[in-house]
Formats: structure tokens, C-alpha cells, sequence
């Protein structure tokens, strides 16, 4: 068992599993009512409050909007490696196997080593996050994950002054990853951080969500999420991460430069050259809502790019 | 058997629609209902246009001249999702806000493009009547419905941008319409490439 039972949930807290399935009667609430008019908040709380993750501020870094369902969290979501469309995660990762797991971690470290993944995960303490996830298309979710910070693992393999950036990458298994068989992006798929940023508390590497651990579909079983950056930083079935001098690679980046940046910090005032970042639309919800600096964490990373021109380092 | 196979057409036509409405009463539009109903309806305006510019083709190669009473009820088809496409943006992402729609379709390429598309086969619908088609003029009603080829270039150059990296299927789009275009355009071209080389290899150039 990966996941220990986290400190301060009650397990009458947590939704019963059958609960998550209230999605569809929703729907077809919303539908019958003609879309439109019928968002979640017009709906008694009977049919919306059950299915969630209870809301609510439990660390600092949580935010206390109302929580994506599993079934959102788990059915809606890019995994390129399962293909491209965001059914397809959930429909074609029955094949992939996170386990056994082994993470590679070297470059620019003491400590260079690979762990597996019990033993990358031992010496931290779980704790359950509640981040506003944005996707660069222009939607976004409010989830669950449980993990640990970046910056505690960071700490125990002691990075060399060289160290200025963190690489990751995802694992490389065509046969388990129908994704992989296409040509969409290159592959393995690669995302880097500056190792400042890496080491922002905000930073977690996931292994988990809504109290269980980490579906196939969104990044089984180690992934990063850093909830200031548009999604697909957030590299999933991560097995290296390498502590290097020079900024690495990306992998949208690297597929179109003029549209996605190494830095890909939300931000409502530099559109995607082909659509608008202003605006999000909170799966869920009828209405689009405005698309906040930094994804609303403004007050914990900005500083991280004070002087920066962000219309260049977009 | 007549009387049967038009209004079956037009029921089959009908049922991506009625697919629509019943993954809705069914909770089936994903997480993010407004975008599916959006690409779901776009897609369909692509595959009716598609549909519509094959009709002669098809006709021509073979035979069935029986196809041609199909032609208007699927370009018909095709505006009818085209503006359910665009009502969706409207309405439902947009929430009719004139600014931003505005906006989106002078700032946004794939938007410009799309929305052109579809402007297009404004006139294309309205003089569908056979009464219309009448007065207007065989040849130059002929000569306005040749517009379907841009609204159609135009839909495949929307949904090739607006992907975000997997261009495969806006492509294949692009591959079908070429070839129902290259056929047109070999069309065109073949006579006035014979006469051309009769002119050539016959009496000279009386110019």
C-alpha cells in the first residue's frame, strides 16, 4: 500500500465511493432544466454535496472552492501517451502497469540513485492538496491529489550548486501506451522546471486523489503538479528526474514554440496565438469564469518572477 | 420506394442530433458538455458538407443519377449543424456576448475562418427553392452554389486550426475534400486541355 492513511480525515469524512457516480444524475438534472439556467449552485445540496471531496481549507495551500467529482477528475483529462481526445485516458490505460515502479534521479545530485518508488516515498509524509487545475485549452477542475512536496525529496538527494534546473520525464511503453504509437509528440514526453520553482512549497509530486491513489489515467502512480502552470507541465508516470545546469526541453515546446513556453505560468494576459486566456471554464459549470494571474497563487510564486517580461517568457 | 428513402435520409440525418439529446438526458456529454456539443456539431457540419460535394462525383462515376435529389437535402443538413455549431458558440460558450464574439472572430484566424465558412453558405441556403433556383437562373445559381467549396475549404482550415497538436483527422478532411475537388477541377480542366492540344497540333493559332 502506497497511500498511509493521511492525519486529520476522519474516514466517515470521505465519500463513499457510489457517491461519485451522482455526476450523471446532474446532468441530466441540468439537461432536463434546459441547459443553461441549471448550474451546481442552483441544485439542493442533496445532489451535488455527496459526490464531493469535502470542501473546505484544511492546509495553506488548499483552496476551499468546491471540489471536481472523480468521475470529472477521472474520465476529462489529456494523457497524450493514451491518446488525444480526453475520454481517451480513462478508456485506454487499463493495460498500463504502475507497478512495479522504479524513478531514476541523478545529474547534478549527491545523491544519485534509483529508488523504487516505496522507497522514493517512505521517508515523506502524504498530505492532500486541494489545487485549481487550468488547462492551456481553457478548462479547469479543483482537485484532490495527495502527495508531498518537491522540495523534500529535492532536499534528500542534495542537488549540487550546478543544479539550476529540474528535467523530468515519463515513462517510454508503446506497448501499454497506445498513444505512443502515434507520432502526435515526440516521445518520452519531457517537462523541466527551474529549480527554484521545483522547490516553491506549492510544488507537489502526486501519488494520489480523492484519497486513493492515482488512477492510470492521471499519471499513475508518481506525478508532478505545480498549480500555477497550465496543466501539461504537470508531467505524469514520471521515472527521471535529473538535476541539470541548463534549461531543459519540454515537450510542447519543443512540438510548437510560438504557442506553449518553458515557463507556461497561467496568465490571463498573454493569449495562445490561437485563442483566449482570459477566460476558463470550471468543469461543472455553466458560466465561464475569469482566468486569475499565476491560476489565483499569485501571492506565493510572483515574486519568483519579479523583473521578468512574461510576454517573452510566456 | 421513393416516397420511402427521402424521408429516411432525412431521418438518418437527424439522428447525430437525436444522439445529442439523448446523451444529454443521460448524462453521457462528458465533463465538459458544451465543449462536446460544440466539436460534435462541427464535426458534422464537416461530414455533411463532405457528404453533399461527393453526391456528383459519385453521380457522374456511377451512374446513379437517382443521387442528385439527395444533393440539397445534405447541404440543407450541413448549414442546419453549421448553425447549431455556431448557436452553441453563441449561446452556450459565449453566453451572447457581442464583445467577445466580436473579438474572437477578428482576432481568432481559426474563428475568422469558420465563421466565414458558414456566412457563406448563408445564400446557399436561402436560394435553395426550386422556385428560387428558377428565377434566379440555372447557370448563375450554378455559379453562386460553387461558394460550398470555399465554406468547405473554410471548415477544414477551422478544424486544422484549432487542434492543439493531433492534426490527423482535420487532415483526413482535408484529403477527402481535395480529392472531391481534384475531381471537379480535372473536370474542368480535361476538355479545354484537348481542345487545346487539337488547337496546337491542328490548324495554327488564328490569333
Amino acid at each position: 500500500m502506497l497511500i498511509k492513511k493521511p492525519d486529520g480525515v476522519k474516514s466517515s469524512e470521505i465519500t463513499p465511493e457510489r457517491h461519485y457516480i451522482n455526476r450523471r444524475e446532474f446532468i441530466r438534472t441540468a439537461s432536463l432544466a434546459g441547459i443553461g439556467l441549471t448550474t451546481a449552485s442552483f441544485l439542493p445540496e442533496a445532489l451535488v454535496g455527496q459526490d464531493r471531496w469535502p470542501r473546505g481549507k484544511k492546509g495553506p495551500y488548499d483552496t476551499d472552492e468546491e471540489v471536481n467529482s472523480f468521475k470529472e477528475i477521472t474520465t476529462y483529462n489529456n494523457f497524450y501517451e493514451f491518446g488525444t481526445d480526453k475520454g481517451d485516458p480513462a478508456e485506454y490505460s487499463g493495460r498500463f502497469k504502475p507497478k512495479p515502479w522504479t524513478v531514476r534521479i541523478d545529474g547534478e545530485v549527491k545523491r544519485a540513485a534509483t529508488f523504487n518508488l516505496e522507497d522514493l516515498l517512505k521517508p515523506h509524509k502524504l498530505e492532500d492538496r486541494i489545487y485549481r487545475m487550468r488547462c492551456v485549452e481553457g478548462w479547469s477542475m479543483v482537485i484532490p491529489w495527495r502527495g508531498f512536496p518537491l522540495a523534500d525529496l529535492i532536499k534528500r538527494v542534495e542537488p549540487t550548486s550546478r543544479a539550476k534546473f529540474v528535467a523530468f520525464e515519463t515513462v517510454y511503453r508503446p506497448e501499454e501506451m497506445p498513444g505512443q504509437k502515434s507520432d502526435v509528440l515526440g516521445w518520452p514526453y519531457v517537462e523541466g522546471l527551474r529549480l527554484d520553482e521545483a522547490l516553491n512549497p506549492l510544488t507537489i509530486l502526486s501519488v494520489g486523489l480523492y484519497g486513493k491513489e492515482l488512477p492510470n489515467q492521471n499519471g499513475a502512480p508518481l506525478r508532478l503538479v505545480v498549480p500555477w502552470k497550465y496543466g501539461f507541465k504537470g508531467i505524469k508516470s514520471i521515472v527521471k528526474i535529473r538535476f541539470v545546469e541548463k534549461q531543459p526541453p519540454t515537450t510542447w515546446n519543443l512540438s510548437a514554440p510560438d504557442e506553449y513556453g518553458f515557463y507556461s505560468n497561467v496568465n490571463p494576459d498573454v493569449d495562445h496565438p490561437r485563442w483566449s486566456q482570459k477566460s476558463e471554464r470550471r468543469i461543472g459549470e455553466f458560466f465561464k469564469r475569469k482566468t486569475l494571474p499565476f491560476n489565483g497563487y499569485a501571492d506565493q510564486v510572483a515574486h519568483l518572477y519579479a523583473g521578468m517580461d512574461l510576454r517573452k517568457y510566456f | 420506394m421513393k416516397s420511402v428513402v427521402k424521408p429516411g435520409v432525412f431521418v438518418l440525418a437527424l439522428s447525430p442530433l437525436a444522439l445529442l439529446a439523448w446523451q444529454g438526458l443521460n448524462g453521457e456529454l462528458s465533463a465538459n458538455p458544451i465543449d462536446y456539443i460544440t466539436d460534435e456539431t462541427g464535426t458534422w457540419t464537416l461530414r455533411f458538407l463532405t457528404l453533399t460535394l461527393a453526391i456528383t462525383p459519385f453521380r457522374k462515376i456511377t451512374g446513379w443519377s437517382v443521387l442528385a435529389r439527395f444533393r440539397r437535402m445534405l447541404g440543407l443538413f450541413a448549414f442546419f449543424y453549421g448553425m447549431l455549431h455556431f448557436t452553441t458558440y453563441v449561446y452556450l460558450d459565449k453566453f451572447f456576448s457581442i464583445d467577445e464574439i466580436v473579438a474572437d472572430i477578428a482576432k481568432r484566424p481559426f474563428i475568422t475562418v469558420g465563421f466565414a465558412a458558414l456566412v457563406l453558405m448563408i445564400p446557399l441556403a436561402a436560394t435553395s427553392a426550386d422556385r428560387i433556383a428558377k428565377w434566379i437562373g440555372g447557370k448563375r445559381w450554378r455559379l453562386l452554389h460553387r461558394l460550398v467549396y470555399l465554406t468547405a475549404l473554410g471548415g477544414v482550415i477551422h478544424y486544422l486550426w484549432l487542434v492543439k497538436a493531433d492534426q490527423q483527422r482535420p487532415l483526413a478532411y482535408g484529403a477527402i475534400l481535395a480529392l472531391l475537388l481534384g475531381y471537379r477541377l480535372w473536370n474542368f480542366l480535361k476538355p479545354r486541355l484537348v481542345r487545346l492540344r487539337l488547337r496546337l497540333n491542328g490548324e495554327a493559332s488564328p490569333v
